[in-house]
């Protein structure tokens, strides 16, 4: 992909994704995403995608403890809106930095091995971190029943305020619930992926997928390797802690659940299943995902039905019987089902899918930057 | 040394568990060099072959007895299970000793299970990258998971040990101590045995039989044992298999101890993983000593008297472990040279 790109082309993307961005409430409605939680999901997702790519797509190196940047990020996201007040930005910066140094932490041990140790080793801290969470950390995390902000809370700069009702953060007297809240979200998705074109496109970049295509290469060159994988894991991390954070903004409560080994595999599922190593494919994932977490969960029998219902009656049992495996509680059968198919017969994610398609189409080697935008459409 | 002992025999019915998994992920990775994250589920898959077992063998049948009366004066029903109006005392028998008796079933249904994974999907993975590996294994055991999850649902089903094999004995009587100060479930003493028992097996298998000593010269030299003449993909197919039922077994025997659910095995999985990775990967004998050993350490973490000194250290030294042998001894306790290293 990387073969024919123009800062003007560049330009032209970042415009076209920064638009489909803002405009999801409208063109997703149709789908039935049009409602905030969800599409505010889709972009703190997308985010965390978007970061965990930047390790995993371009240097290669696959992390399966990404969740505990991301509830990093979230615990100190709850405790800034505990101690200094309920505004989103400092709980943002702040989140991002906290995530930044306990990725530099886990990073400069981690990196010493690459492959599947690598795995492992992010894995073990990512455990470790979670079952500290949930023990004997309890004084900093609550525990089981999660940090969330209370009323006593000192909350020094707007003590004051919110003397009665929810608890939900304000920017500048803006509640972050509802569209706003999304919107929030979504400036910082924009700003997220702009850093992350740049990263795509810079030196370091390059530095970055040389270590993907051959390390010890790059090592008789006389460069180490190490200083820019470390740069990327913390980078990759900050996402991470942003990601977590931007989950508290609307629903001010961190729990352990979000730092396990599950919620870090499914990181990996969304950025596989879109598509490592692109810009897009990450998003798209997540989009996906979480697209299938909220719409398909809520199928049931009687929804299935009146899909079917144009079937003859004889016909539309089974296959409801049969389509009902696959929604509702049974979401993640789906889920699974997918990405075995995607991984097999397509290693390079949704976006090599629409790579092959285009070409397929126009016979040239890229599909154009329209095709992309109502593919993506497609695809969410 | 009283509660030094009653710790290591905590500590070795659970290292069991976690050797008999790893011995079957170190053969799967060692011959085929596959990293199989589907190993978990089928831990899974074995622990249900027993409930199977059971829910078939206690499959009732309704008698009406126009003898008897209940108190309320409508004709008394009589349930009772099939086997043991078919089979009588045996029939008893059979339904009190159901988990070990699902053994005999847990041995055909894992290894078809193990041979037809091989067969439809793993195959293709021989020469992709272990990150897809780790991937479509990953993808296959949400899949299993889900189907289990379908059809027994979500909550663990307790099973019940045979009714002799019960309760607990008093293990520090025999060993001369006084009475009532070790005491120890005698079905973990039982899975203790058996896991002894199966990794002898897979070990004796190995060293003993002309299988054996093809499958471990294909360890070591795949290509040379290709050139041989022998054809070494159809032997790794039945190695699969084997470490399949190995897994197989070890979830049949611990469904006393743990009541199974569908997520049993990845929570199971992870561990084992880093026990792997701590004996060294490729290294049978280290997968076996590295699974005694993290349960082992585990059990004495979780002692009172090393808790107060470190609080948390229980949950945290596996993982620990597994950190500071990567950092210091990069191959593990027993790995060989050259085996996954990059």
């Amino acid at each position: 992909m990387s073969a024919r790109t123009s800062p003007a082309r560049d330009l032209v993307y970042f415009v076209i994704f920064a638009a489909a961005v803002l405009t999801m409430p409208v063109w997703l409605a149709p789908i039935g995403a049009g409602y905030p939680d969800l599409l505010q999901k889709f972009a703190i997702y997308g985010l965390f995608a978007t970061g965990f790519n930047l390790l995993f797509g371009l240097t290669g190196y696959l992390s399966f403890g990404h969740a505990a940047f991301l509830g990093v990020g979230s615990y100190t996201a709850v405790w800034s809106f505990k101690l200094l007040g309920m505004n989103p930005i400092p709980a943002v910066i702040l989140a991002v930095v906290a995530a930044g140094i306990f990725a530099l932490a886990i990073g400069f041990v981690s990196l010493r091995r690459s492959g599947i140790y690598f795995s492992i080793l992010t894995l073990a801290f990512a455990q470790m971190s979670y079952n500290l969470a949930y023990s004997v950390l309890t004084p900093i995390t609550n525990g089981e029943t999660g940090l969330r902000v209370l009323r006593s809370d000192p909350r020094i700069f707007d003590a004051a305020d919110g003397a009665e009702g929810a608890l939900v953060s304000t920017l500048f007297g803006i509640e972050m619930n509802g569209y706003a809240g999304f919107y929030f979200c979504a400036v910082i998705l924009i700003a997220g992926f702009f850093i992350a074109q740049r990263i795509f496109r810079s030196p370091f970049g390059i530095m970055l997928r040389a270590v993907k295509s051959n390390q010890n290469r790059m090592t008789y060159t006389g460069l180490n390797p190490r200083p820019y994988t470390l740069a990327a894991f913390v980078i990759s991390g900050m996402y991470a802690g942003l990601a977590g954070s931007l989950l508290c903004i609307t629903d001010p409560l961190a729990g352990a659940e979000r730092m396990q080994w599950t919620a870090s595999g499914e990181v990996v599922l969304m950025t596989i299943l879109g598509g490592a190593g692109t810009l897009l494919g990450p998003l798209l994932g997540a989009g996906l995902i979480k697209y299938f977490e909220n719409i398909f969960s809520a199928f049931n029998e009687q929804t299935l039905h009146s899909i079917f219902s144009f079937l003859p009656d004889f016909l539309e049992t089974p296959v409801v019987g049969l389509m009902s495996l696959f929604v509702g509680e049974g979401w993640q059968l789906t889920l699974g089902v997918l990405f075995m198919i995607i991984v097999i017969f397509l290693p390079g994610g949704i976006m090599e899918g629409v790579s092959r398609l285009g070409r397929l189409f126009k016979g040239s080697d890229k599909p154009s930057a329209a095709d992309k935008g109502r593919v993506e459409a497609a695809a969410e | 040394m009283d509660v030094f002992l009653l710790q290591l025999l905590n500590g070795l019915d659970k290292g069991g568990a976690y050797a008999l998994i790893a011995l079957g992920l170190t053969l799967i990775f060692g011959t085929l060099g596959v990293v199989n994250f589907a190993h978990g589920t089928l831990f899974m898959l074995g622990a249900f072959c027993a409930i199977t077992f059971n829910k078939l063998l206690s499959l009732e049948q309704v008698r009406i007895d126009p003898e008897k009366l209940t108190p309320w004066g409508t004709p008394l029903e009589v349930r009772e299970p099939y086997v043991e109006a078919l089979l009588g005392d045996f029939g008893h028998w059979l339904l009190n000793y159901s988990v070990p008796a699902s053994i005999l079933l847990a041995i055909p249904v894992m290894a078809i299970i193990g041979f037809v994974m091989e067969r439809g999907l793993i195959k293709h993975f021989y020469n992709r990258p272990h990150a897809d590996q780790i991937l479509v294994t990953f993808g296959l055991a949400i899949v299993i998971q889900e189907i289990v999850k379908t059809m027994f649902g979500a909550n663990p089903i307790p099973q019940i040990a045979p009714e002799s094999l019960r309760g607990a004995a008093d293990i520090g009587l025999m060993l001369g101590t006084d009475p009532g100060v070790i005491v120890y479930p005698v079905w973990r003493m039982v899975y203790l045995v058996f896991a002894g028992l199966v990794i002898a097996a897979v070990f004796a298998f190995l060293q003993f039989t002309t299988f054996g000593m093809v499958v471990r010269a294909g360890m070591a030299d795949r290509e040379t044992v290709g050139l041989l003449g022998i054809n070494i993909e159809r032997r790794f197919t039945i190695v699969f298999a084997i470490a399949a039922v190995v897994a197989g077994l070890a979830g049949v025997m611990y469904t006393p101890i743990l009541p199974p659910d569908y997520h049993m095995g990845m929570d199971f999985l992870v561990l084992s993983f880093v026990v792997v990775v701590v004996g060294g990967m490729g290294s049978l004998p280290g997968a076996v000593a590295a699974g005694f050993l993290l349960g082992i350490l585990q059990s004495f973490a979780s002692m009172n008297e090393i808790k107060d000194i470190l609080p948390g250290i229980d949950q945290i030294i596996i993982y620990l472990v597994a950190v500071v042998i990567l950092l210091v001894r990069p191959r593990g306790l027993m790995g060989r040279k050259g085996v996954m290293e990059n």
